[in-house]
């Protein structure tokens, strides 16, 4: 009983010491300002364009499912030499860290990075030689053309900028990661049957992924959408921390990010720490989603 | 899906002006193998004492992590005590908590146990997780109870049934956390940038982070720092790759 205490002892501490700093100002003029906090931070808009801009990021979110589950049909035909798809598959989302982050910034270099020297070699060939490159990572311009300073769509900002770049980086290393091995275990587990079943009334490829595949799938999509939802929601904060210090006029200042600069930076503990329990109060609510609606789709 | 790798190896061995000018064939005109001993012997960014950081204090959480956590999860999986379950639930629900949210007290207990910038402080807060209980003890609950029984019956307490029986059965997973909590912490960049400031105690993502601030325009160098550092992965992942397939899937099924 003794070891289980001492185990425990550092969790249930740090869990309890998550809930007492609640409301406190700085350690040396210490004082109770309760909701204070809270209401500066729904007052302050950048607190809306962070939150804006943590949602964008997760659009790609979707998109990184899809892949993966794509990938995970294709591996799942039982090829020769699988094993060394899959590891080259995997070997993004293995690797990743500020390495690989490292290495998209130079990627995305507006001069002389590969993906604009690749994308103006196209515009030249087909062309359209007076459209210009993205900046990435220096451009506010993004898919939905929401405006930086105030949070709305504004037609000139149209294009793609840091935002996208992230996106399109997240897709990279996710999309064969654990993701994928999560849907190739599930493939792996639909019986035989009933594809011979769907084949026998007449059902081509695409109809046999529509009407088996993807059913059987379910409880796994749901899964991985409530763990990416609740990753990434928290995410986004090596990113921001070394590839754009926040991003171009803070479009890229994710809600983790903002509390880090709050907490680490400026040191206003207690309302970093008012912005941490927003962010934990919308992952519980996506969690509390996963248990109401979850237990439905197990099957077992 | 490949191409990044390809291009960050080739970029590490050119020289800068080459990686200004636009040709089209990727290969470096002349190979410069000395951009990585540059790198290595760089005055303001010791790398090998980086590298030496992360694998010590990965490697300690790793044991660390290990040791605690096979130790609740026997605790969790074969002994029984009121509320046991109820426990495992409230642990459970630890791991949903965001870091962020855990990581600001941590911090501030950190500076009042005089931990700040230390590597105690780096290893001890990770070395308990729930998730390596949670792995554990899935896996032990498939260790059939009669093993337990047969040497209780031969006169065995607690701790050597943990010991010689579920211990030794249990090493696939503890492989498999060992490999995910060593990969989790060699790449952990939030702790060890928050609590670390003097330069000899940085780990492997911050010095990347400080050399990247530094030397930024010199993308040769900068690319070759990064397949360094990603090159030990790579070995690790290709040795242990069916250890880790097998871990992700055992992680995920219950749900």
């Amino acid at each position: 009983m003794g070891f289980l205490v001492f185990t425990l002892g550092p969790v249930l501490f740090s869990f309890g010491a998550a809930f007492t700093n609640w409301n406190l100002m700085k350690t040396v003029p210490f004082h109770w300002v309760w909701f204070g906090n809270f209401t500066k931070l729904f007052a302050e808009p950048d607190f809306w364009l962070y939150l804006i801009n943590t949602v964008y990021l997760m659009l790609g979110i979707p998109v990184s499912i899809a892949v993966s589950l794509f990938l995970a049909v294709l591996l799942g035909q039982r090829l020769r030499g699988i094993v060394v798809y899959r590891t080259l598959f995997y070997l993004p989302s293995f690797t990743a860290g500020v390495a690989l982050l490292i290495l998209w910034k130079a990627l995305y270099n507006p001069s002389f990075g590969p993906i604009n020297t690749l994308i103006e070699m196209f515009l030249n060939a087909v062309g359209l030689t007076n459209v210009q490159a993205p900046t990435w990572l220096s451009s506010t311009k993004n898919l939905l053309a929401l405006g930086a300073e105030r949070v709305e769509i504004v037609a000139n900002q149209f294009g793609l900028g840091a935002r996208d770049a992230i996106i399109i980086m997240g897709i990279w290393t996710a999309a064969g990661g654990g993701n994928m091995l999560l849907y190739l275990a599930g493939i792996s587990n639909i019986p035989q049957e009933l594809y011979e079943a769907a084949g026998i009334d007449g059902a081509g490829r695409w109809a046999q992924f529509r009407h088996v595949t993807w059913p059987q799938l379910a409880p796994t999509t749901f899964f991985i959408f409530i763990m990416s939802f609740i990753g990434g929601l928290q995410g986004g904060f090596e990113q921001a921390r070394v590839m754009t210090l926040g991003g171009p006029a803070g479009t890229t200042t994710t809600l983790s990010y903002y509390i880090y600069t709050k907490a680490f930076e400026e040191f206003q503990i207690g309302y970093a720490s008012a912005v941490a329990w927003v962010l934990f109060i919308m992952i519980f609510a996506v969690t509390l989603v996963n248990w109401r609606f979850g237990s439905r789709y197990v099957n077992e | 899906m490949l191409l990044p790798f390809l291009w960050m190896i080739f970029a590490s061995f050119k020289p800068m002006n080459e990686i200004e000018q636009f040709r089209l064939n990727p290969l470096p005109v002349e190979w410069h193998p000395e951009n990585y001993t540059d790198v290595l012997n760089n005055k303001d960014i010791s790398f090998k004492r980086y590298y030496f950081n992360s694998v010590f204090v990965a490697a300690w959480v790793t044991v660390l992590s290990c040791f605690t956590s096979s130790l609740a999860a026997f605790a969790f999986a074969r002994l029984r005590w009121p509320g046991r379950d109820s426990v495992f639930k409230l642990y459970l629900g630890t791991m949903m908590i965001p870091g962020v949210v855990t990581m600001i007290p941590n911090y501030t207990l950190m500076v009042e146990l005089h931990l700040l910038d230390s590597y105690t402080g780096l290893i001890v807060p990770a070395a308990f997780t729930a998730f390596g209980t949670f792995l554990l003890r899935q896996f032990m609950l498939t260790i059939p109870q009669s093993l337990d029984e047969a040497a209780t019956m031969d006169g065995a307490s607690h701790w050597q049934v943990y010991a010689d029986v579920i211990l030794p059965l249990a090493r696939p997973g503890l492989i498999v956390l060992a490999i995910f909590t060593f990969m989790g912490n060699y790449g952990s960049f939030f702790w060890p940038l928050v609590l670390i400031k003097s330069e000899h105690l940085r780990t492997l993502p911050i010095g990347m982070l400080y050399f990247d601030t530094m030397y930024g325009r010199q993308t040769n160098l900068i690319m070759a720092a990064s397949v360094m550092n990603i090159v030990p992965l790579i070995i690790l992942f290709v040795v242990l790759q069916k250890y880790l397939v097998q871990g992700i899937q055992l992680g995920a099924v219950k749900g």
